[in-house]
This record gives structure tokens, C-alpha cells and sequence, in this order.
């Protein structure tokens, strides 16, 4: 899929991913929006997994660390065919559903659970690690929120990865400055963790998180690298894709009303048509 | 005190004997190789070690990692700080995820005598106990603990491992180890009261089922290696066939053996259970068997606090 059809793809499963936080109630809108072209790149362009092998020993892991961004990863795991879109919708939340609110990886595709913050970079380093052991290509992903660094854990999975020299290992952080109490700067500094990822001995690239073509490079880039592994620190904007909600942390977690709901839909619809006249 | 060998020892023999022929075999340590008795492990065979540094999340972490991958993790770190500063990986990366990782956390309980609570590991059974999807285990002897962790490597499920620092005086015989996975050993029968007791306080209640056999009281020793799963059928017929229960653990009274086995005793078949425990505080400052005898979980407390409840 080229990076065209992959944008108007891109405002599909937003609206998708609307419709699953409006079907169950409520959701983590505001960071799925941000992730949401990470996660379409990924699972388009550069993970070798598919519905089919699931189990294959060679597949590349994913790990989403930032597991509140569920909904968008429901959308992209349905758009690559893994899950059923209907089903989520008909289910999300719901008494006794599979669909919950953060990774389950009784679901198929899910590798690990997650939720609770600062996990998945420590466990992706473990991944890494066996590919190493076995002589394995395969290449493990790990997607982290801005706000989850302040958690120390992830900082001792840094250590680790760069100790290990892992350049299997590819971590992305989801930089869209904003946390449930406001601006990351304002809750707790983080500028500029460009230095900080350097400093602890990875490769670091810093791109526009919201553009499919500069993700698509980065992850390019980084399967290329050797002797470190890689983060890609991914510039983007909460709430990408409609005014209603852009760079504001009320929307971390929010069920829009129905205003609300039909005002983002025009403007994903308008955003999409700009982009297929280019 | 005839044997020399600490029980964490014997992990690493069994490890090491699986390791030459099991290639998913892994051992992971946070700078803790040398305490775990891992040393050797991880010279033998380093292309299976994993250091973590001291970095317990990362520990934990990374062996689930490795287990979704395929591997067989043994993470060894002192209890004290595996299953507090871990809590969190042990519950969701190995638990909640299904992941094999083997928790074995060594120097439990209050092995570390006078360094003081924060390297005491009291609390372990209740704080893993409660996670779902995880077993608990505290061998009492080397012989069980190899016979043990034999048992963990034939299965994929996670697991948390208790064994102290010292050598502890043998319960069982060289060869002759009575062990079938998830069910209680029983080491004696008596009519009057039955003792249950995990870990380091099996021996010890064995020797005072002895001196109360001298009292002309009859005795029950029931070694509660497995707290979860709870061998609860064994729980059930030893405080069937005695007057009163009595529980002995290297543990704070909340949440251990103790209540596991009121749980059970009082749904079931109602008896006294007195717990015998750690006090709800910091313990006095001495050695291990200093701290016992303080506290009357050593053979002579037991037997006299048998004594008086069922008297």
C-alpha cells in the first residue's frame, strides 16, 4: 500500500476508532489519535506479522506500552485483518466481552497485556534478547506514551537495550506533549528527551509523528541501524484529526456527545478529501 | 548443623543439569548471581544468563519477554525486592500476560536477620499469593526444592519460589524425597494435633512433633510446601483427624499459610487454628535461629505453644 492510500486509509480508522469509543462509552480518544499512524505504518508497512501466522516463531513483535491507546489499535488490528470490526463495535466494553480497555492478548495479534505504564520496553528487551539467542530476524516494536517516561521502569528497559547493544529492539515515543493534567513540560519536564534517549546510548530520530511518509522512513531507518537500537521519537498531536479535539488534555479520555461526534466526523471527512486532492 | 548446602543451591544444580541439553533454558539475575548461588550458572553458560543489574522491574520484564518468546525463565533476585519492587511485572508481564517465568526468590523470609526490614521478604506468600494466575511454593529442604524445581521446568505456567539464605537441617532423605507436584507432604500422623508448616519451619515442627510424642501427645506434620494451589484436601483431612490446628510460617501473620488454612479449616470441617507467625512489625535484630527462638517458631516454641492450645 502506497503512503497515499495509506493516509486515506488513516482517516477511515478514525473514524473507526470513533465509532468504538462511541459504541462503548467512552475511550482514551485523545492519545489514539496521536499513535494511530504509528500503529498504520507499523502494521502496513514494516511488521511481518499477518492474521495467518500469529505463531510463527519468525514474527516481528509489537508491544503496546501505552495500552489506553487501545481503540486505535482495535481499528488497526481489524483493518489488518485480525479482528473483527463489527464485533468490537457491537462489544467494547461490554459485561463479559474480550474487547476491553487495554491490550488482551487472549485476542489474536496481542502479544502481551498491558495497561499499566512502564512495562513494555523492559519486556521488548526480553524479546530482543531471545531473537539473539536463537538466531532469529525477527525485530520487536515497542510503542510508549510521552507521559509514561516518567515512569522509572522505562529507564532501566533504556539501560538494558543499549547495554545489550539490541539493534533488533525499535521503541517509538508517542511525543504529543500532552497527559491527562496538562502539557508534559508543565506536569513533569521531559525536553528533550532526544538528549536523554542519546545519552543512554540509543539512536535516536525524531520525526513528525503525524506523517505517514516520515514514519515510514524512520522505521526504514531503523531496521537499518546497527549496534544500537533505536528510538523514534514521534512528534504528533493528540486529538490529530479534528479541531474539536486537537492538543487538548480534557480529550485524553472522553466520549464526545453527539455534536461533538458528528463535527469530528465532517472534519476527518474534509481532511480526507484534501488529502486525496493531494 | 549436618548439612552445608542452602536450598538455592540446589537450584542451581538442577538449572545447570537442564541447561546442557535445554537451550530455552534461561537464568536471569539482578547483580544477585553470587547470592542466588548462580555463579556457576552463569559461567557455565552464559549464552543462557541474562544480567539485569539491579533493576528488578527490568528483571522481571525482560524474563517475560523472553518467555513469550519461547524461553524458560528463572529470574533470581532476593525476595525482599522481587516481590515488592517487581510486584507490578510479576502480576501484569508474568500473571496477567500467562508468560513461563519462574520467580525464584532467594534470602526470603528474614534471612538477611540483622540488615533489617527492608531485606526481609514477610509479606511474599500474602503479596503473590493474590496475584491470580500465580503459584506459590517454599520448599522446606534441598532435596525438595531440586525436587521442585524439576517439577516447574516440565510446566509453562508462572511461579513464585521462596528459598532462604542458609543452609537449613534436612527434612527429607537423599533419593528418598516423597513428592508429587501441588500436594502436601505428610511427614507423621497424630490424633491430637496437626501442625502444618512451609518453608524453613517444616523442620522445626518436626521436632517438635517429637518432643511431643514424649509428652504422650500424638502429632500431625504436614509439609505445606505449595501455599496456591492449597493442597486443600490434605488441609482438610489433617484437621479431620486432630483436636485443634496449628500453623507455622516465616511469614507476617496476615495473608500466609495461617490464613489459607483457617480459610479452608473453617469452611470445611471447623477446628482451633492458632497461627504461628512473625509479629505485624519489624522483627528483633539477630540470626535467623536467634529470631526464631525469640518469636517461639523454633522446635521448642512450637511444641509449647502446642502444648498450651490444646490445653
Amino acid at each position: 500500500m502506497n503512503n497515499t492510500n495509506l493516509a486515506l486509509l488513516s482517516w477511515e480508522l478514525r473514524r473507526d476508532v470513533v465509532d468504538i469509543i462511541m459504541a462503548g462509552g467512552g475511550g482514551h480518544i485523545g492519545g489514539d489519535m496521536s499513535v494511530l499512524n504509528t500503529l498504520l505504518v507499523l502494521y502496513k508497512k514494516h511488521l511481518n506479522i499477518t492474521p495467518a501466522r500469529v505463531d510463527d516463531p519468525d514474527r516481528d513483535r509489537f508491544i503496546l506500552s501505552k495500552g489506553h491507546s487501545m481503540e486505535a489499535y482495535y481499528a488497526v488490528l481489524a483493518a489488518c485483518g485480525f479482528l473483527d470490526l463489527a464485533d468490537i463495535k457491537k462489544r467494547f466494553s461490554a459485561f463479559g466481552s474480550p474487547y476491553i480497555g487495554h491490550p488482551n492478548n487472549k485476542l489474536p495479534g496481542i502479544e502481551m497485556n498491558s495497561g499499566s505504564l512502564g512495562h513494555g520496553l523492559p519486556v521488548g528487551v526480553g524479546m530482543a534478547l531471545a531473537a539473539r539467542m536463537d538466531g532469529r530476524p525477527y525485530r520487536t516494536y515497542v510503542v510508549m506514551g510521552d507521559g509514561e517516561l516518567a515512569e522509572g521502569s522505562v529507564w532501566e528497559g533504556a539501560m538494558a537495550g543499549a547495554n545489550y547493544a539490541l539493534d533488533n529492539l525499535c521503541a517509538v515515543v508517542d511525543r504529543n506533549r500532552l497527559q491527562i493534567s496538562g502539557p508534559t513540560e508543565q506536569v513533569m519536564k521531559q525536553d528533550s528527551q532526544e538528549a536523554r534517549w542519546a545519552a543512554f546510548g540509543w539512536n535516536v530520530l525524531s520525526v513528525d509523528g503525524n506523517s505517514l511518509t516520515a514514519l515510514d522512513e524512520a522505521f526504514s531507518a531503523a531496521a537499518q541501524y546497527k549496534g544500537k537500537p533505536t528510538v523514534i521519537i514521534a512528534n504528533t498531536t493528540k486529538g490529530y484529526g479534528s479541531s474539536v479535539m486537537e492538543n487538548k488534555a480534557g480529550w485524553h479520555h472522553h466520549l464526545p456527545t453527539q455534536e461533538e461526534y458528528e463535527q469530528i466526523l465532517a472534519d476527518f471527512a474534509a481532511r480526507k478529501e484534501a488529502e486525496r486532492h493531494g | 548443623m549436618a548439612n552445608k548446602i542452602p536450598n538455592r543451591q540446589m537450584i542451581c544444580d538442577v538449572l545447570m543439569r537442564h541447561a546442557k541439553t535445554d537451550k530455552d533454558l534461561v537464568v536471569l539475575c539482578s547483580d544477585s548471581r553470587g547470592s542466588a548461588s548462580l555463579t556457576k550458572f552463569a559461567e557455565a553458560f552464559p549464552a543462557q544468563f541474562v544480567e539485569a543489574g539491579i533493576a528488578e522491574q527490568d528483571l522481571v520484564g525482560m524474563a517475560a519477554g523472553l518467555a513469550r518468546c519461547g524461553k524458560k525463565a528463572f529470574a533470581a533476585s532476593p525476595a525482599c525486592f522481587l516481590t515488592t519492587r517487581s510486584y507490578e511485572q510479576a502480576k501484569v508481564d508474568c500473571a496477567y500476560s500467562g508468560t513461563n517465568v519462574k520467580l525464584i526468590g532467594i534470602s526470603g523470609g528474614i534471612s538477611y536477620g540483622a540488615l533489617g526490614m527492608s531485606h526481609h521478604s514477610a509479606q511474599d506468600i500474602a503479596a503473590m499469593s493474590a496475584i491470580p494466575n500465580m503459584r506459590v511454593y517454599l520448599p522446606s529442604d534441598r532435596f525438595q526444592t531440586a525436587c521442585l524445581v524439576e517439577a516447574l521446568l516440565q510446566d509453562t505456567l508462572p511461579a513464585y519460589v521462596r528459598v532462604g539464605r542458609n543452609p537449613v537441617e534436612d527434612v527429607y532423605a537423599e533419593g528418598a524425597v516423597p513428592f508429587t507436584m501441588d500436594k502436601a507432604t505428610w511427614l507423621c500422623h497424630g490424633s491430637d494435633i496437626a501442625i502444618l508448616a512451609c518453608g524453613e519451619m517444616v523442620r522445626p515442627a518436626l521436632d517438635a512433633a517429637e518432643m511431643l510424642k514424649h509428652q504422650g501427645i500424638g502429632t500431625t506434620v504436614l509439609d505445606v510446601y505449595g501455599i496456591k494451589p492449597l493442597d486443600t484436601a490434605s488441609v482438610i483431612q489433617a484437621a479431620v483427624g486432630a483436636k485443634v490446628v496449628l500453623t507455622v510460617e516465616e511469614h507476617s501473620p496476615f495473608g500466609g499459610l495461617g490464613a489459607a488454612v483457617a480459610q479452608v479449616v473453617g469452611a470445611n470441617c471447623p477446628r482451633k487454628v492458632v497461627n504461628l507467625a512473625l509479629p505485624d512489625a519489624p522483627v528483633i535484630t539477630g540470626t535467623s535461629q536467634e529470631v526464631f527462638k525469640h518469636y517461639g517458631l523454633d522446635a521448642a516454641g512450637i511444641a509449647k505453644t502446642a502444648v498450651q492450645i490444646l490445653h
